[in-house]
């Protein structure tokens, strides 16, 4: 037997490079360059940490955007899909109850992106029709006027990936945020 | 439409350009060709004498058995251990056999969510190393093949292979990756979970962790484990689009590369060439499929008033774009990475008829190494077919195919689809199965045969619905994985090893050309005849009759 040595041999220096210093490695430069993205993405407001700006938070508020449907509940530790196919009965009852939140209708119709959850449950963001069709309610709550928010919401919009995505999306933290320093 | 075709364009084909010098790079450390570094790693493997396909092999399945020992110890003794700052508790024995054995293989199925069961320090030393060293073992296994077809006569060392994949193709690339990573916003902390309260006053607990390391080397080795549960679907594992591109080319470039390694070890570049068109044949195929059926509208909304334009949105996120979901799907599964960029569960029927596809072929471009391991097996029954169509002694760049050759390669072939069949034939006859399904019907099959298929294929991906942490779906998948794993790696060395024991013969005009069209021809229908005929009726039975049943 002799291959056991080396695989011993093998094993504390594979350990030793492809663990040990690589993630070392890794982490030093994350830790130097980017300390904001390497320890999670969050954001602080009055010196408390209010959220991470890449995990979806729950809004049940009519004064503020609500975010995609989530099948872990926005739970930052058991994140988690629906997993129910798309030709699902219970699909379909999920699908039901998020529209009658939304008081959506046939001549107002939801876009999917507000009823359809999300792969990990914590999609930070919303489409711009998904923000769009929430302006009016969240006006109304703030007494704001609809176009302030219409701006708001145009402001923080952006295209994920140029050609290769064009269609636009909004963080919900962080368009709620700035809705907060808009007033009411 | 356009930014589907750009996207595709992009990805596959920057990581087609990208694994040519990475071939030639590979093909240049497999032949010894910087002798410095070898013999540093003679010095710190203290073996470098050459083995024969028996050595080679018992070598490769002894540091195995080391890897598989130590994770499974780690594991066992994760609570006891450091780096463990969410207070993670012993897992159940079965689930860490299936771990264990699910790591070692380079199949990354995972029965947990990452977050909530395993200390960092298991994470990292435990899964992470063992996403290095499985796909660096596949890549070893790779070159001992072409050094056997080269007519080498030995087929090398494998503790210096594993040592040129492990250190010079797989850690530096993934150094490149992993910071890239970083910088797009994947964490890398040794933290532990962050406490927040929302702007609504509730209070949020945030999982986060080393990842940036972890999701590097995941994506490139073809493993797929996540550090998250959801895998590339969680913001934290793959943040922006960005992020997203990098990713999806990792899974592929590498299997890519590898033929080129293996054209250019052989000395028949050209050979290569073919192979390399019929594998990128069949991806791109799987990928035009899966884009189209997945443009479909989610069905269950349909009596709804809800407006749909941009395809099934179950399941996906809308910062990696409306296209790259489906697109990972394919490219996943055709290599065998099982990495996810949207729930599988949730796709339209018969786009998750696409990836199943995927793990039966298991060969349109592969996993690391593997992946051209298995072309290898298609390769010899095409060789065979085409010589007894013509009435010729089949061979192989001058090497004689005969009878204890195609019993070796239909064996390692025909063991895929017992594998599959006789698992979800068991499991959905029985509550095994039955009882932990999260869909009904056809898609609760579909569930069953999509988890044996990942097993077998050593792939990783699942119809997460499936509630598989249990003791039988642990023991049944974990055996499957170890099956599917080594008799694929085992047997083409031994049927390599028979070759070289034979005198190799001079290629005359008879000889069916392996650089031709006719022969690319003969391997692709080789391949679908096979996936086709095997498959077909499973596959109708879970994603094409929820589709007829189900979809208007």
């Amino acid at each position: 037997m002799g291959h056991i040595f080396p695989s011993l041999r093998l094993w504390i220096a594979t350990l030793a490079i492809c663990v040990f210093a690589y993630a070392g490695l890794v982490l030093g430069f994350a830790q130097t360059a980017v300390p904001f993205q390497a320890n999670g993405s969050i954001i602080m407001q009055e010196g408390r940490p209010i959220g991470s700006r890449l995990i979806a938070q729950n809004f049940t508020q009519d004064r503020y955007f609500w975010p995609r449907p989530s099948a872990a509940d926005y739970n930052g530790m058991g994140a988690a899909g629906s997993n129910l196919s798309p030709t699902s009965d219970k699909l379909e009852q999920r699908a039901a109850e998020t529209v009658s939140r939304y008081a959506a209708a046939q001549d107002d119709p939801i876009p999917a992106d507000l009823v359809a959850a999300s792969g990990g449950g914590l999609d930070p963001h919303i489409s711009l029709a998904g923000a769009r069709y929430q302006a009016g309610r969240v006006a109304a709550a703030r007494g704001l006027p609809a176009r302030d928010v219409e701006a708001l919401i145009n402001r923080l919009a952006y295209a994920p990936g140029g050609v290769f995505a064009p269609d636009r999306i909004v963080n919900v933290l962080e368009l709620n945020m700035a809705l907060d320093k808009l007033g009411r | 439409m356009l930014a589907s075709f750009l996207t595709v364009a992009l990805i596959v084909g920057g990581a087609a350009l990208l694994s040519w010098p990475l071939g030639r790079f590979m093909a240049a450390l497999f032949s010894g060709r910087y002798a410095s570094a070898d013999s540093l790693f003679a010095r710190i493997a203290g073996s470098s004498q050459d083995q024969d396909w028996k050595a080679y092999s018992v070598a490769l399945l002894v540091f195995n058995a080391v890897m598989f020992a130590f994770v499974f110890a780690l594991l066992s003794l994760q609570h006891l251990l450091p780096l463990n700052p969410d207070g993670q508790g012993p897992a159940s024995i079965h689930l860490i056999f299936n771990t264990t054995a699910s790591f070692v293989t380079n199949t990354n199925l995972q029965h947990y969510s990452g977050e909530s069961t395993w200390s960092y320090l298991a994470q990292l030393a435990g899964l992470m190393w063992l996403q290095f060293v499985s796909a660096a073992t596949g890549i070893a296994a790779l070159a001992a093949l072409a050094r056997g077809i080269a007519g080498h006569p030995s087929m090398g060392n494998f503790f210096i292979d594993l040592q040129r994949a492990s250190f010079c193709v797989l850690l530096p690339i993934a150094l490149v990756v992993a910071l890239s990573l970083a910088a797009s916003g994947v964490p890398m902390t040794l933290e532990g979970a962050a406490q927040v309260t929302t702007l609504e006053g509730a209070a949020q607990t945030i999982a986060r962790g080393p990842a940036a390391a972890f999701v590097a080397i995941k994506q490139l080795g073809t493993n797929g484990g996540g550090f998250f549960g959801p895998n590339s679907t969680h913001p934290f594992e793959n943040p922006t689009l960005w992020a997203n591109f990098i990713e999806m080319a990792a899974i592929i470039i590498i299997p890519m590369a590898c033929v080129w390694m293996f054209g250019r070890m052989i000395g028949r570049i050209r050979h290569a060439g073919v192979i390399f068109v019929v594998m990128a044949a069949l991806l791109l195929v799987k990928i035009t499929a899966v884009l189209a059926f997945e443009a479909a509208p989610t069905q269950a909304f349909a009596d709804l008033p809800i407006e749909q334009n941009v395809g099934n949105l179950e399941g996906k996120e809308l910062r990696l774009g409306a296209t790259t979901g489906p697109l990972w799907a394919a490219i996943t599964t055709s290599t065998s990475n099982g990495s996810v960029g949207a729930m599988h569960d949730s796709l339209n029927p018969l786009a998750g008829l696409v990836p199943m596809a995927g793990m039966w072929l298991n060969e349109t471009f592969g996993g690391v190494g593997v992946g051209m391991i298995n072309m290898f097996l298609y390769i010899v029954v095409a060789v065979f077919v085409a010589g007894m169509m013509v009435g010729r002694t089949p061979e192989y760049l001058g090497h004689r195919i005969e009878g204890r050759e195609m019993r070796l390669a239909v064996l390692a072939l025909i063991s895929h689809p017992v594998l599959i069949l006789g698992g979800t034939a068991l499991f959905a006859a029985t509550s095994w199965g039955v009882d932990t399904l999260n869909n009904t019907g056809a898609h609760g099959f579909s569930e069953i045969l999509y988890e044996f298929s990942s097993a077998a294929a050593n792939n990783g991906s699942g119809f997460e619905g499936l509630g598989d942490n249990t003791a039988p779906w642990n023991l049944a998948t974990g055996i499957v994985m170890l099956i599917g794993r080594y008799l694929p790696i085992l047997v083409p060395l031994a049927i390599v090893g028979s070759l070289m024991a034979k005198r190799r013969s001079a290629e005359s005009v008879g000889t069916l050309s392996v650089e031709s069209n006719t022969f690319g021809i003969m391997l692709l229908i080789t391949i679908l005849i096979f996936g086709a005929l095997t498959f077909f009726p499973a596959a109708a039975l879970g994603p094409i009759a929820e589709h007829v049943t189900l979809m208007r």
